[in-house]
């Protein structure tokens, strides 16, 4: 902006040629804001955890230990929000995976052209409601509703060698990695259902065409010409919605119970990177500030790194099938 | 086989079963068990939002009064009563300022993509990176704006919550902004240049109102989409039981807040207005959906 | 319309005589056009017995008339190319052939297509049974991506074969049959998009055999290809006659003279509404259609004085 201060003499001095610059550097400005804010984020979020960094160095990650208001020796070990993370992350995509790739199916594939409107509202509705409406309705609504089936799971699978140590016993309130990821899992819907009817809807109906021709049923010809062409942008969707789950913070911070945990069981609560962040923010101060900014550096790198890798995935996916449609 | 034996395929066949109980029932089997589930995929995304219609209609509207949506917040989270006035203000000016930054910059940046960039190497890295900053968490703004405002300027104030939630609209904006200008026809452009207009001038008076209504829808579900943010909120714009119309000094609040806020008190009285505020908080949020929707609506049927 | 006022351009009085088809050997033998612009005409032993019977046939895209009252047999192991000028609905019948129209919305059949005297399009006929034994080849190669082998194998698997060997036989075969094996049988797990142009739709062949289909229906199958490969393809079909009914959409009319036994030709016309449909003119010997037809549109348009 005061590149448009600072050449607006040459406006009259130029007469038209000038303009025609001046606007080109105007919008050229604006559109690198993307690029300044991305590279100020890193750099003065990083700055600012540094004395995180340097007090705890690589234990911060490796390090299963928060215990940030010990008034001797506080100690900053992040290893429990990571893990937490990562369960509440994968526990949302095995629900929400197949269950957007149904959806995707159902709108390309399936549905009936007057159903297509009313379907594609449901999951725009979904994709509008605030997260923090879906952790109100989350902690007070599903997670009481929800402890008996937990029960239930815990009774059936319990008692089976290794997968049972999943399925404990569940804490007293329902608030647990189960839960958030189950919340997660229908905030990421949304997003992996549109990526996937993306893919869907550009698989060349010349492959589907053959499939039938070859006498397939339906499923038989998704299974046959439309998942093989559809695989990378899958993955792709996948990681989107991957990202979005492990940055969501509002939501999880209300339902996961929030104890400083590592535990197979699913039932039992926790805490992840980006809820940690905003529940302790408020009585936080220097090198506890400085851990969780530090704990959001991390979150920061980990979900641009999928964001890219994702967007990689995403685009090569559609070249490569706009490249067989065409040869 | 065939090929081998011509003379066993020389004559035709006779007549083949073509009904459809001749199709194995195994196969017949799993492509309607795929059809079901397939089909039962939509129920599942319909039962969630089900709930949260109901839960937030029902025990939001038990809190929801006029007086609710004007007094003051309650300094006790035991005290039954409204109201939310304060965050209501809080959302509209803070969601607005951040409007007023990020839509500008947002739609000159899409500008230089589309018109300017297009295929170039640097526009093909804003655009990348624009996809990946829609992917950035939204607490990381938060945190971001902290260190680089509310650090320097000492103060939590409404004004740093505007400027997080334009960080989190802007690559929305240019995105959505973007896939509206390339829809404008070359004609367009040609036959504004081809009557001596400059190209900021056609840019500005034909390539931009042309594309203005798909522009404000997307726009405004940007807007809908910050006004429901809640973690940057909390880490940068404070506190606030209070109506406070200056951004600037002091903090401030929002309905997201105000529902986070209360929803981790475990009080009947503090649940209660976070129903109420998720109530008015899904009002306008949904407004915000609906009016896009309206706009880009009368738009594709312009186009046509 | 001169469809009603001249008796040629029904063909339904020239298949008269062999309206009986279902007794095989001891129906009326057709002898196939051996000499002239076809090449050395496959040995038709019971050939000429029409497996399929199109009588009035109409397609509709929803309000629209695509194809107006066809009628015309398809022959056993008879080579029947339906030729014809752009928009004339040439392949939108040859879809109808086996129901890929359905797959279309909004698009209907009227009139009756029977395969072995049974109404293609009666409640009771599953299309997917239906495409099994009426398989079609497409005008862009168009192999899944996935390995030769399980390009071929991909049908067999859907019913139900599962043994490594009988699938490795049954490719074996087809890609044989589709003259194909000696270029890839070293590579049967690369890619089938890895393969030329008309390796493709040699392959795409092979794929629609291994289903063992009675009748292949194939829509411009040479359109994309360059002569050498167009001629290679038009010598598989040739030799795939002594065991298969093929129905071929050409724009071609050198092809279709070249390689089919009957010549269906249609056109497009527009009727008193305005409204547009195609029409078949003329069925007949493909030696008679190039060499004395009877319809002076079908003159016009193989001597090029149209289309």
């Amino acid at each position: 902006m005061t590149t448009l201060d600072h050449e607006k003499p040459e406006l009259s001095a130029k007469g038209g040629v000038g303009s025609d610059r001046l606007f080109r550097w105007a919008v050229l400005g604006a559109a690198l804001m993307v690029l300044i804010i991305l590279a100020l984020i890193l750099v003065t979020t990083a700055n600012e955890a540094m004395p995180a960094f340097s007090e705890s160095g690589l234990g911060l990650i490796t390090g299963q230990r928060w215990a940030p208001s010990d008034p001797h020796s506080p100690i900053y070990g992040a290893l429990t929000f990571i893990y937490g993370t990562a369960l509440t992350s994968v526990i949302a995509l095995i629900i929400a995976v197949p269950v957007s790739i149904g959806i995707a199916l159902f709108l390309t594939e399936l549905a009936p052209r007057w159903l297509r409107t009313p379907a594609v509202t449901v999951i725009d509705l979904l994709a509008a409601v605030p997260s923090v409406v879906f952790g109100l309705v989350g902690v007070l609504v599903i997670a009481p509703g929800i402890v008996p089936v937990y029960s239930w799971l815990h009774d059936v699978l319990g008692g089976v060698p290794l997968l049972g140590s999943l399925f404990g016993e569940p804490s007293s309130n329902g608030r647990s990695f189960a839960t958030a990821g189950l919340i997660l899992a229908i905030m990421v819907i949304p997003i992996i259902t549109s990526i996937g009817r993306e893919v869907f809807s550009t698989v060349p109906a010349a492959d589907k065409q053959a499939a039938y021709a070859l006498g397939a049923t339906r499923w038989e010809m998704i299974k046959g010409a439309v998942f093989p062409h559809s695989f990378g942008g899958l993955v792709g969707g996948t990681m989107l919605g991957l990202g979005r789950a492990m940055g969501e913070t509002i939501a999880v911070a209300l339902i996961i119970g929030a104890s400083t945990q590592i535990t197979p069981n699913v039932f039992d609560s926790g805490n992840t990177m980006a809820s940690v962040i905003v529940l302790e923010w408020g009585e936080s101060s220097g090198v506890h500030t400085a851990a969780l900014i530090a704990i959001g550096v991390l979150l920061f790198a980990m979900t641009i790194i999928i964001n890219v890798a994702a967007r990689v995935i995403v685009r090569r996916a559609e070249i490569r099938m706009k490249g067989a449609a065409s040869s | 086989m065939t090929v081998t034996t011509p003379n066993a395929a020389a004559a035709p066949r006779t007549a083949p079963d073509l009904s459809r109980h001749s199709l194995p029932l195994g196969r017949r089997f799993r492509d309607r068990f795929a059809t079901v589930l397939i089909a039962a995929a939509l129920l599942v995304a319909i039962v969630p939002l089900g709930v949260v219609v109901y839960e937030v209609i029902t025990r939001g509207g038990s809190a929801m009064s006029l007086d609710f949506l004007t007094a003051d917040i309650p300094h006790d989270y035991r005290a039954f009563g409204p109201g939310m006035g304060p965050a209501i203000t809080g959302t509209l000016l803070i969601t607005g300022l951040a409007a007023l930054i990020a839509i500008p910059l947002g739609v000159l940046g899409a500008i230089y993509l589309n018109e300017y960039g297009k295929q170039s190497p640097l526009a093909r890295f804003i655009r990348t990176m624009a996809d990946v900053m829609t992917g950035v968490p939204s607490i990381m703004m938060g945190l971001f704006i902290y260190v680089m405002w509310v650090e320097n300027v000492e103060t939590k104030s409404g004004f740093a919550g505007s400027l997080a939630l334009a960080c989190l609209m802007l690559p929305i904006v240019i995105r959505s902004s973007e896939e509206m200008l390339r829809l404008v026809p070359d004609e367009l452009r040609q036959a504004s240049a081809a009557l001596g207009a400059r190209k900021w001038r056609t840019t500005l008076t034909v390539v931009l109102p042309s594309a203005i209504s798909g522009i404000t829808s997307g726009s405004l579900l940007a807007i809908a989409r910050a006004a429901g943010e809640t973690a940057p909120i909390v880490v940068t714009v404070g506190l606030a039981f209070l109506s406070n119309p200056d951004l600037i000094n002091g903090g401030n609040t929002t309905l997201a807040a105000q529902i986070f806020r209360n929803a981790t008190q475990p009080f009947a009285a503090s649940t209660q207005r976070a129903w109420g505020a998720a109530l008015t908080l899904v009002v306008i949020v949904l407004l915000f959906t609906i009016i896009a929707r309206f706009v880009a609506s009368r738009f594709a049927t312009k186009e046509h | 319309m001169s469809q009603l006022s001249s008796p040629h351009s029904s063909p339904q009085t020239q298949v008269k005589p062999m309206s009986t088809p279902d007794q095989t050997s001891s129906a009326p033998r057709i002898s196939a056009p051996t000499a002239g612009l076809a090449q050395s005409a496959p040995p038709a032993t019971a050939a000429g017995v029409p497996v399929m019977e199109l009588s009035g046939v109409s397609v509709f895209y929803g309000k629209a008339e695509a194809v107006r009252d066809v009628s015309m047999p398809v022959r056993h192991n008879q080579i029947t190319a339906m030729i014809g000028p752009s928009g004339c609905g040439k392949s939108t019948v040859l879809r109808s052939l086996n129901r890929m129209n359905d797959l279309i919305a909004g698009a209907r059949v009227a009139g009756s297509i029977t395969y072995h005297q049974q109404d293609l399009y009666a409640s009771s006929i599953d299309p997917i049974q239906v495409r099994k034994h009426i398989g079609m080849v497409f005008q862009k190669a168009n192999p899944f991506p996935k390995s030769i082998y399980d390009n071929v194998a991909y049908g067999p698997r859907l019913n139900g074969i599962k043994k490594r060997a009988q699938l490795d036989e049954i490719v074996e075969e087809a890609l044989t049959g589709a003259a194909l094996w000696d270029e890839v049988k070293d590579k049967l797990k690369t890619s089938g998009l890895a393969l030329s142009g008309g390796q493709q739709q040699r392959l795409c062949i092979a794929r629609t055999i291994a289903v063992k289909p009675e009748v292949i229906l194939m829509d411009e199958p040479c359109s994309a290809l360059d002569p050498i490969a167009t001629s290679k393809v038009e010598d598989l079909m040739y030799r795939l006659a002594e065991n298969y009914t093929i129905v071929i959409v050409t724009h071609n009319m050198q092809q279709a003279a070249r390689v089919s036994h009957y010549t269906a030709f249609f056109t497009a016309e527009v009727d008193e509404a305005g409204e547009r449909h195609g029409r078949l003119v003329e069925f007949d010997d493909t030696q008679k259609i190039f060499t004395n037809p009877s319809q002076q549109r079908t003159e016009d348009y193989i001597t090029g004085r149209f289309g």
